[in-house]
């Protein structure tokens, strides 16, 4: 059980927290043909675009309301209007998501209100799904923005139905990259399922050449999968902030739901898998049978390297407990913890005290750890503690194939296990005749001792 | 808010702006930024752009006043580098919460400002403007007066909204906060005839080290760049320079006109890219600074430079000629890089078979049609699917842009070199040229083009792949 602790100073320094709205606008990227629209002025989306473009190293369709002094202080229905429409007029999507910033919310704007008014207005929209999601960039984090708009999505869209056998919904949570969401699609379809995986960022950000150019989303969850949602046998919500959204659909189709606030390690693997099994009535394939084997194996292996070590984790609340719980598993020491917003899984995680804070907390906290896990923010600091650094999270924009990093199932525990022991091996102090000094002897600091050693 | 607007008014009428100079009253007034297009519209806003100006600004503590999303979907994004300091690499911000949104931030403020002298002990802080904040009615320029009195300490506000219009006003806006508050207020140890600013440089990927040298050979010595490598206290202290170079006219002209006018500092308007406008810059340089009274040897001096450079820069091109001879290049950038880097490549041989106008002046077209003859294909604003059609049509070899058509370009398998602010490698000055024609080489000639463009085995239709059911492995057929 931790201490979560919410640092108390004026000025935020090196920021491990982003804003609501790019979280909402990435969750929206994960819907297929759409175009995420941010209600702000032009900069809330170019700084997003900007960020997304050195993640994933893809072009990002994102858009702008390009709200103004004056329009904001009117208030923006005829910029919303308007972009809908020159939205519509260009790239033509068949979704566009809209999520509010800062200065709308400050000001605010009933958009909702606005929407159905659009939706008077202009008949030739019919065909276009349009949701909005409240997240004001001064409250919580990009966490809270993708949970929101997931459950904004699921409460407009969604709708019940007539039952489709082995149709599953996996809600999937911002801690995933589309490497994991493509490794869980095959572990849920090797039960014989057929996955509506929602938000699906593994067909737009996977990385892929299309063969035509696209200004909307390349791939993800079409409109009518997520309509569909509501006829599925079961729910599966990856990360703990995708309850809120599935206890939606459950209100609104009926569909029953269970939370897997974890897909990586050995036991949240076996929960995945028993669930799975136990859902389908179908026994677990032998593949995976095999797959857990190694992860053992690989734990065994490992656990000489993790065990005793020290870390310092930065992350939003999901991807830190499934991170979190792997190392101390494994026998690290969580010394240094912190986040970016509430979730009641903080004072769950094996660690004396969680934090919710910036990097520069961290930094403080961490002088004597072994490892630094955090998004690629985490550079400077690792730098300075000179300690390995392990990019985990968004942005990560100093390497490539963030998209593809995986995590999850056994597989994915397995790889990285290996890369963090790796890690560790790499940093391995090579023993020296002067390691061991005599602690207590008399006259052990002389001259030429300290000289020699300096050769 | 009145002083702000008042300061954008005065902005948008710059009278040394080569395109304000073609407009009517009436329509400086109106401002250069064009009206933004509500679900078309791409670009930073006003912060973005008085951040880029500053950032570069090495060991101040940049604090921004606002909500997560101005520092935190931001920060050490930018690849200005510094010869010293990093702090400037340091994001700082009041991250304000609803509280602060309903009561004030000003508070908040004053406290992160004593909370940053108190940790970080900095030569200056900046406190830049956010919508929320402005909306809310913080002001600044009240709490930093405020801090500096109290602390002893220069704490500059940087009034620059981003709801106020585009990067490009933002740009100015900095330069602004610079003359009303930085730009005069300390003195230098000591003062050479050779004393020279440049203005507009932001030392992206170090370019103003390809510069550096030849200028320390001249006997120049920046007295401050602004702001590229910059300290706070060389832009204090900039007013005491004999001449200045401005090198991107569209960011800080202010600057320099203004300069001008208070310290009687003549500038001229350059670009250290390309061979003949490097050498031009040069040329210019030493001559501004003889008529302010250098001896007149620097002249012949800078002569011999440029001409061994000249010399030393055509030799190493030899190997490039035959294999850039007739590549044809689409240039899409903004404003005054567009000439300048058109004349660097056709100095090589390249063809370009289009660039961007967005952003260029009156007078930058004139010099592309001097450049590209008459019938120049120059492009207002091309939607990135217009691009991709020219580049998989292959009217185009290579595509020079900035990071946001990147992919663009590589998803239409051609190759692409980023000539933007986040470029990882510095192409300015002769240094400078002979990398972006090696880059260009290595790009165009990499094999890989070659493998990706191959269709895959099941595209070709003289293979025959697999496809009826029973010719699929068990373990397929289970799966299907």
């Amino acid at each position: 059980m931790a201490k979560v602790t919410t640092i108390k100073k004026a000025c935020a320094v090196n920021p491990l927290k982003m804003s609501q709205p790019i979280g909402a606008a990435l969750a929206f990227m994960g819907v297929a043909n759409s175009m995420p629209t941010l209600h702000g002025s032009q900069g809330c989306t170019a700084f997003g675009l900007v960020l997304f473009v050195r993640h994933f190293k893809e072009a990002i369709p994102m858009q702008t309301t390009a709200m103004n002094e004056a329009t904001t202080i009117m208030g923006g229905f005829d910029n919303i209007e308007q972009a809908i429409l020159n939205i519509h007029k260009r790239a033509n999507p068949s979704f566009i998501g809209i999520a509010s910033t800062g200065l709308t919310e400050t000001k605010g704007d009933d958009v909702d209100g606005y929407l159905a008014l659009v939706r008077k207005k202009h008949p030739e929209l019919e065909n276009l799904a349009m949701v909005y999601v409240s997240t004001p960039d001064y409250v919580g984090a990009f966490q809270d923005g993708w949970a929101k708009a997931v459950e904004k999505m699921i409460r407009e869209l969604a709708e019940s139905g007539p039952l489709v056998p082995n149709q599953i919904n996996v809600l999937a949570g911002s801690h995933l990259t589309p490497g994991d969401i493509e490794e869980l699609r095959e572990i849920v379809e090797a039960f014989g399922f057929r996955p509506i995986i929602f938000p699906d960022l593994s067909g737009s950000l996977d990385g892929h050449v299309p063969d035509n150019f696209s200004p909307t989303t390349l791939g993800g969850t079409t409109v009518d999968d997520i309509r569909r949602l509501g006829f599925s046998q079961f729910t599966l919500a990856v990360g703990e902030h995708m309850r809120a959204a599935a206890q939606a659909l459950q209100e609104k189709t009926g569909v029953g739901f269970e939370v897997l606030d974890s897909v990586t390690g050995l036991a949240a693997g076996d929960r995945l898998m028993t669930l799975l099994s136990q859902t389908s009535g179908r026994p677990v394939p032998n593949k995976y049978r095999r797959q857990r084997s190694q992860l053992v194996d690989a734990m065994l292996d490992a656990h000489f390297h993790f065990g005793g070590k020290r870390v310092a984790i930065g992350a939003e609340p999901d991807l830190l407990w499934a991170i979190g719980s792997l190392f101390a598993g494994m026998g690290s020491k969580l010394s240094a913890v912190m986040t970016t917003t509430q979730s009641p899984l903080l004072e769950q995680l094996p660690a004396e005290e969680v934090c919710i804070g910036d990097l520069e907390d961290l930094e403080e906290r961490a002088a004597d750890c072994d490892l630094l896990i955090t998004h690629s923010h985490g550079r400077q600091m690792a730098e300075r503690l000179d300690i390995p650094f392990l990019r985990m999270g968004i942005p990560m924009f100093d390497r490539l194939g963030a998209a593809h990093q995986v995590s999850v199932g056994y597989r994915g525990t397995r790889d990285l296990l290996f890369q963090v022991a790796n890690m560790f091996m790499a940093q391995a102090h090579e023993p020296g005749p002067m390691d061991w000094p005599v602690q207590s002897a008399e006259g052990a600091s002389c001259g030429s001792c300290t000289s020699a050693a300096s050769h | 808010m009145d002083a702000l607007s008042k300061k954008v008014q005065e902005v948008f009428d710059e009278p040394a702006c080569g395109k304000n100079q073609g407009k009517s009253e009436k329509e400086r007034k109106k401002g250069c930024t064009k009206q933004l297009q509500p679900g078309a519209a791409a670009g930073g806003c006003a912060f973005d752009g008085a951040k880029i100006a500053l950032q570069p600004i090495t060991d101040v503590a940049h604090l921004v006043h606002g909500p997560i999303a101005c520092e935190g979907n931001s920060w050490d994004n930018r690849g200005a580098k510094s010869s010293g300091s990093r702090l400037y690499r340091t994001g700082f911000t009041t991250d304000i919460n609803e509280l602060d949104v309903v009561y004030g931030g000003e508070k908040r403020l004053y406290k992160s400002v004593k909370e940053i002298i108190d940790k970080y002990d900095p030569p200056a802080i900046f406190v830049y403007q956010t919508c929320v904040t402005a909306l809310i009615g913080d002001d600044i320029e009240a709490v930093c007066k405020a801090a500096s009195q109290k602390f002893g300490k220069p704490v500059i506000p940087v009034n620059a909204p981003g709801f106020v219009g585009s990067k490009n006003l933002g740009n100015k806006l900095a330069g602004e906060a610079l003359l009303d508050h930085v730009i005069g207020t300390q003195e230098p140890d000591y003062l050479t005839p050779y004393d020279i600013n440049i203005i507009g440089e932001y030392n992206l990927a170090g370019e103003l080290w390809q510069v550096k040298p030849l200028l320390d050979e001249m006997g120049v010595r920046i007295l401050s760049c602004i702001s590229g490598d910059a300290k706070y206290r060389e832009v204090a202290y900039s007013h005491r320079a004999k001449a200045a170079m401005m090198v991107c006219s569209k960011a800080m002209i202010n600057i320099a006109r203004k300069m001008e006018e208070r310290y009687e500092i003549p500038f001229f308007e350059g670009s250290f890219y390309g061979i003949t406008d490097m050498s031009d810059s040069l040329r210019q340089i030493a001559k501004l600074l003889v008529d302010k009274g250098a001896p007149d040897e620097l002249l012949a001096r800078t002569e011999r430079i440029i001409a061994r450079e000249e010399a030393r820069f055509w030799q190493r091109m030899e190997p490039f000629k035959d294999r850039l001879k007739g590549i044809k290049v689409l240039l899409i950038t903004g404003g005054v890089k567009s000439w300048s880097v058109v004349a660097a490549l056709q100095e090589v041989g390249m063809e370009i078979v289009g660039t961007s106008v967005k952003k260029s002046t009156l007078e930058d077209k004139q010099k592309i049609k001097e450049l590209m003859g008459e019938d120049a294909h120059m492009i207002e604003d091309m939607t990135p699917r217009e691009m991709y059609k020219m580049l998989k049509d292959a009217q185009a070899d290579i595509m020079l842009s900035g990071g946001r058509s990147q992919f663009v370009a590589l998803k239409a398998k051609m190759p692409w070199l980023d000539i933007n602010q986040e470029r990882h490698h510095a192409y300015a000055g002769y240094e400078g040229m002979v990398k972006l024609v090696e880059e260009i080489d290595n790009s165009l000639h990499n094999p890989v083009w070659e493998q990706v463009r191959k269709p895959a085995p099941w595209d070709n239709p003289f293979l025959e792949v697999m496809a009826a059911p029973g010719s699929l492995s068990p373990a397929l057929e289970a799966a299907a």
